[in-house]
Order: structure tokens, then sequence, then C-alpha cells
């Protein structure tokens, strides 16, 4: 999975969990809540929608690494596993 | 009807489920105020109550601000810490409650330049920034009404109570003003002014508002007389909802302050030097009653935060600002429960001293779980909007039993009742037994009516109580235990969502037939907000389809009252009357007995 591919997934999740989102105009480097109406609840959806999609075992302690576009893709490159998802 | 449970109830309801926690004197850091619940309660007046208070000079009566503010911005506290706020950034801002005089000074006097008279409405639209404390105060001080909206609240719901309020001036910020305000702005047709809080100074704003920062620049600062108030003037204004109907405005009044400020050393333990931190968004009544009002009165420092959740942070501001007393809310703590308890190890928390809890039930995994992870357990306490302060709740020298409500203020009289079918009404002395809770009106913070409503509020009381709508059980030894709703309201993250509400923007798409919202329970929230939603002939229930529905009442509604889920169905069971039964969707949700469906009509 390219970097790309990451981002454009992790742009699909989050908007299964805020599909009022214009996706186009989310700034990479700023955090999601400051740039869209999501509450605790959507946060906490979108990290278990990560987990899900890229079978990554994310621990509470790390879910402030996964507040902006950039962060997740760097995250989720560091700890995804070589082996590609049954 | 079958029974109704939540989360909560599902836990079994008896004290001897989780043993007790002992409260003994030797472990007390600081003598509580309340040593004696029984000796407390037979001695307690609110007459007494009202003593600890100041009242305006000579005589002049009774005002919020002037109890928050100006009696300690006169004496010995002038110079003492107020609020600490803390910025999304860390950035922090102090005021004393002598800064605290000089702005909210100023709001009074932009307010009386722009002509807002005693009891019109002033509606506040923000985050949980400096300003939004201040023009509460400011408010207050010029006589109008204070009427907080919260900030993740989407266009609708704004839309809504400000009419139903009938707003005379708004206060909000650049941002929210561009997302939220701007397309409903002329639907509210008492709204002469918007005063609006720039992103950066001097920043270019919408036509038709005005600059906050700069009417407050040149506006005078010092002497602002509060006018005479009556105790009886309306003071507060706040927003809380029900299963049917529009949502409902509860009035409070200036007197309420007597009890916010007497349960705030009673249930919350308030001394000389502590600081406290309130999470809840003014937004709420607790924001309101418990962020704002009663930590100042009461001449203490409150912690403001700005940010929303985030468990690091938190344990860092309960560190590094030594807070002493934390209220907050069972969706907090069951997400910090989440984290684990390596995290707060980390952290020197040696300053806490008690704990509190509202919005929902708090299960008793959730007390267990922080006395033994912080040495100290969360204290439940239980009170509604329209109460307007705490009525029931554990104390610091009185032992918990986990997942008990624990027992009522000195000064409340609370009870289980039984309303029966011919209007009577029969108190359930019996312990273990499930009524209504219901109060014997005549508390200060007792909400005088819903705007506008007087048929709605009238329906609240019947045999000398206020019916509450919250079903509980009392042991026998006094301690009550919250069984459910009776209606259908949906407890969400601690914040009353009314099904209703969210039906009616649903139902203003093209393709939704007709659609049923509950709350569906959830593990962290309490409940979450589920749609069922029936489609017109000819639309296909398709996921793209779902996700526009989610669009659209997100957009409408913003992220705290949509629905999180949307289910769709070919049928929505109602009563033969048309009554969409709410509660059958809730127990097949949980699993549950349907219920006595022979009222259902079957399509």
């Amino acid at each position: 999975m390219t970097s790309d591919d990451i981002k454009n997934t992790v742009l699909r999740l989050l908007g299964t969990v805020a599909p009022e989102a214009d996706l186009g105009r989310i700034k990479p480097g700023s955090r999601f809540r400051d740039q869209l109406d999501i509450d605790s609840m959507d946060r906490l959806n979108f990290v278990i929608a990560l987990h899900k999609e890229f079978n990554v075992e994310i621990p509470e302690s790390d879910y402030s690494k996964l507040e902006t576009l950039d962060d997740c893709v760097s995250y989720l490159t560091s700890h995804m596993s070589p082996v590609p998802k049954a | 009807m079958a029974t109704h449970l939540t989360v909560a109830a599902a836990q079994p309801v008896l004290a001897t489920a989780h043993s007790v926690i002992h409260k003994r004197v030797e472990d007390w850091a600081v003598a509580p105020n309340l040593k004696d619940y029984s000796a407390t309660r037979s001695a307690f007046s609110w007459a007494a109550a009202l003593k600890e208070l100041d009242g305006l000079p000579d005589g002049q009566g009774l005002n919020i601000a002037h109890e928050a503010i100006d009696r300690h911005a006169c004496g010995p506290l002038r110079n003492h810490l107020a609020i600490r706020w803390i910025g999304k950034r860390g950035d922090v801002r102090d005021y004393t409650y002598g800064d605290l005089q000089i702005l909210t000074n100023r709001f009074a006097n932009v307010l009386k330049k722009l002509g807002a008279q005693k009891g019109d409405r002033v509606y506040v639209l923000a985050g949980r920034i400096p300003e939004l404390y201040i023009a509460a105060l400011g408010t207050l001080k010029q006589r109008c009404v204070f009427c907080p909206l919260f900030s993740a609240f989407g266009p609708q719901p704004i839309k809504a109570r400000m009419t139903i309020g009938g707003a005379k001036l708004l206060v909000t910020t650049q941002c929210l003003y561009e997302r939220k305000v701007r397309q409903i702005r002329n639907e509210v047709p008492t709204l002469e002014h918007v005063l609006i809080i720039p992103e950066e100074p001097g920043a270019e704003l919408p036509p038709g508002t005005e600059d906050l920062t700069r009417l407050m620049a040149a506006a005078p600062p010092e002497d602002f007389n509060i006018e005479p108030t009556d105790p009886q003037d309306v003071a507060l204004l706040h927003f809380t909802s029900g299963t049917t109907g529009t949502p409902k405005g509860a009035i409070h009044v200036h007197e309420a302050v007597v009890a916010h400020h007497i349960t705030g050393k009673l249930a919350l333990d308030f001394h000389a030097d502590d600081i406290f931190w309130c999470t809840a968004d003014p937004g709420w009544v607790t924001g309101t009653s418990y962020g704002i009002i009663a930590p100042l009165t009461n001449g203490i420092t409150c912690i403001v935060d700005e940010e929303d959740f985030d468990a690091e942070r938190w344990y860092r501001i309960l560190q590094d600002q030594k807070v002493t007393v934390w209220y907050s809310a069972p969706t907090a703590i069951r997400m910090l429960m989440k984290t684990g308890k390596e995290l707060p190890a980390k952290y020197d928390l040696s300053s806490l001293r008690f704990l509190a809890s509202v919005g929902e039930p708090l299960n008793p995994e959730a007390v267990v779980w922080s006395h033994e992870t912080y040495g100290l357990p969360f204290h439940d306490n239980w009170w509604q909007t329209e109460t307007g302060g705490i009525m029931i709740a554990n104390f610091a020298a009185m032992d918990v039993r986990p997942g008990s409500m624990g027992k009522p203020l000195p000064g409340i009289d609370a009870a289980i009742v039984q309303k029966h079918k011919d209007g009577s009404v029969e108190e359930i002395v019996e312990p273990g037994v499930q009524g209504e809770i219901a109060l014997r009106p005549g508390w200060p913070s007792m909400f005088r009516g819903y705007w506008q409503e007087k048929e709605r509020y009238e329906k609240c009381f019947a045999g000398g109580f206020y019916f509450t709508g919250d079903l509980a059980k009392r042991d026998a030894d006094g301690y009550y235990w919250f069984v459910g709703r009776k209606d259908d309201v949906i407890k969400t993250s601690g914040h009353l969502i009314g099904p209703f509400e969210v039906e009616s923007v649903l139902l203003e798409h093209k393709a939704v037939a007709d659609s049923a919202v509950i709350g569906k329970p959830d593990p962290m929230a309490g409940e979450i907000v589920k749609a069922f939603v029936l489609l017109h002939e000819g639309r296909q229930p398709t996921d793209d389809l779902r996700r526009e529905l989610m669009a659209w009442a997100r957009s409408r509604l913003g992220a705290a009252v949509a629905p999180k889920e949307i289910e769709f169905v070919t049928t929505l069971p109602r009563t033969r009357s048309g009554k969409i039964m709410r509660r059958l969707l809730k127990n097949r949700e949980m699993g549950l007995p349907e219920g006595d469906t022979s009222t259902l009509e079957q399509s």
C-alpha cells in the first residue's frame, strides 16, 4: 500500500463517520476535529474503522496520534504488518 | 408495558452487588462541609442558605452575577484567581475576580448601549472560550436572560431554540456564525443584534454583525450598577427536550443562586482554596450551574479547558493545575477507564480530593474502578435541567454504594411515587419498589415554567409533587437507584436529545416516508441516537442513501444530535392512535420482550 492509498482509505473511512464532510478540503496537517463537526463518539468510531480496515491494533493511548490526516498516514505506515490483510 | 431498562439498570440493583465504599474520618484530608447527613438535613433551612449570600447593596434584591463576582471583587478575594482558561494549544489566560468584574461590567455596558432591556433574551453560541463566561455573567448584570446554545448543535436546533425563546441578541464566534447561523438568521425575526468574536483582531466580519471585541473596548469598564433585581426575575433559559414536540425552555430565576451556592458546598464539598474543574460545557445546564455559577459564588478557582475530551490532556490538567474537586460525566469516565490504569499512574494526581459525576447514571464498575485507580471514588449525583441544581447525591462523608445516585440534598424532599390512572398519586414507602422520582416544589432553583408553554409546565405537577420522568427505587437505607426514563428521551454522552427533533429533520428528506428515533444502549455513551427509517415507495435502501441521510441529518442537527446509526425498515410500529412505539423498537434493539403489542396497528 502506498501512502496515497493509505491517505485515500483514511479519507474514505472519515467519510463514513462524517458523510457531510467535504473531504477534498481537509488540510492534511490540521486536526480533523478543528475542521469538521465531529464529536468524541465520531472520533472513537473513526479509530475503530481504521483498526478494522488496516488490521492494526490501536491502543487507546495512541488515539492522540491519529488526529490529522498526516498523523494517520505515518502511524498506519509504521504499524501496518507487511503481510497483506487476509 | 414491558420493562424499560438502561445500561445502568442492567446492573444488579442491590447494595451488595458491589461492596460499599466506606468513608472513614481518618481518611479525610479536609473535613467535609457535610459531615453528618441526618444532622445537616434536619438543621437545614433555605432561609439560612440565603444568608450565606450578600444580596445587592441597600436591599436591592438578589442577582446571580453580584454573588458570583462583584461581592468577591470588592472584598478580600479581588485578586484571587476566578477562572484559569486553557486554550486548545495549551495557552493559558487567568482572570481574577477583579478582572471578571471589569470585563462583565464592560459586557453589561455593551448590552445597555445596544438597548437590551431587563428580561430580553441574550443567546450565546460558543465553545468554552473566555467570552462565553464573560457574556453569561454580564448578561445577568444587565438583568437580561442568559440562554446558552451548545456549540455542537447544527443550524436546526439553533434556529428552533432562538425562535422559541425570542432571541434579541446573539453572541457567537465568526466561525460558528458562518457555519451555523448565517443560513438561518433571517428566520429568527426577533434577533436584532449579532455580536461576533472575530477569528483574529480586525478581521472583516459578515454583514449585519457587530464586532464584540471593539464594542467591549469602547464600553466603560467601571461602575456598572446592577439595577434592583427581584429574586423572582428570570435569569436563565435552558433548553431541554421531551419525547414529543419542540424543545422546552426551562426558566430559572435569580433566586436559583441560593441552591447553586449551597449545593456546591454540600454536594461538591467546595472549600475556600479549592481548584475546581467541571468538564461540562455551559451549553448544558451543568456547565452553567456548576461550570460558572456555583464555584464563583463560593469564591474558588475554576479551570476551563477549551478542548474536548482527551485522556492524556485531562490527566495533565489535573496534575499541573492541582485540581482538588473534579466534576465530570459517565461517558468521559468510561473513556478514561478504557485507557487503563497505567496512564494515570504517570501523573501526580495527589491534589485531588473529591470526584463527582452527573449526566446519566454512573455504572458501579466505574465507581469501583475510580476508587482503585485514583484512590477516590466518583460520587454520582442526580438532577435535571428543570431542577437547576443537584437534588440527590453521594456526599464526601457518606458511604458510597456503587451504582446508587445517593440521597436527597438537605432542603430537598424526594419521593418514589406512582401516578394512578384516575390522577391520584401514591407515595411508595416500601423499599426496593420501582416508581417515578418526584420532588416537593419549593427549592430556589426549581424551574418556574417552560418558556411560553404553560400547559406543558403544569403537566409536570400533581398531588403536590413535581414529576421528574425518571424511574428509580429507594433501598431500605434511603439510597436512590436509577432504573430508567419514563418517556423516550435519549441520553447520549450526558446530553438529552428529543427523538422528535431528529425525526422531523429526517422527514424533511424527500426519500423518507416515516422515521422513529430511539436511544440505543451503548457501552461508552450510555445511549447513541439510532434512527429507523421507512422509505417512500421506489426508493432503494442502499448504503449510499444511508450515507446521504446521515449527512443530511448531521449538517442540519450537528454531530451531537444527529443519529449515529440509521436502519432501513419496511414498517414502523404505531399504536392505533398513530403514536410511534419507540419503546417497542428499543426493546427489540436490546433483545428484550417486546411487551404488550395488542394496541399495535399491523400494516
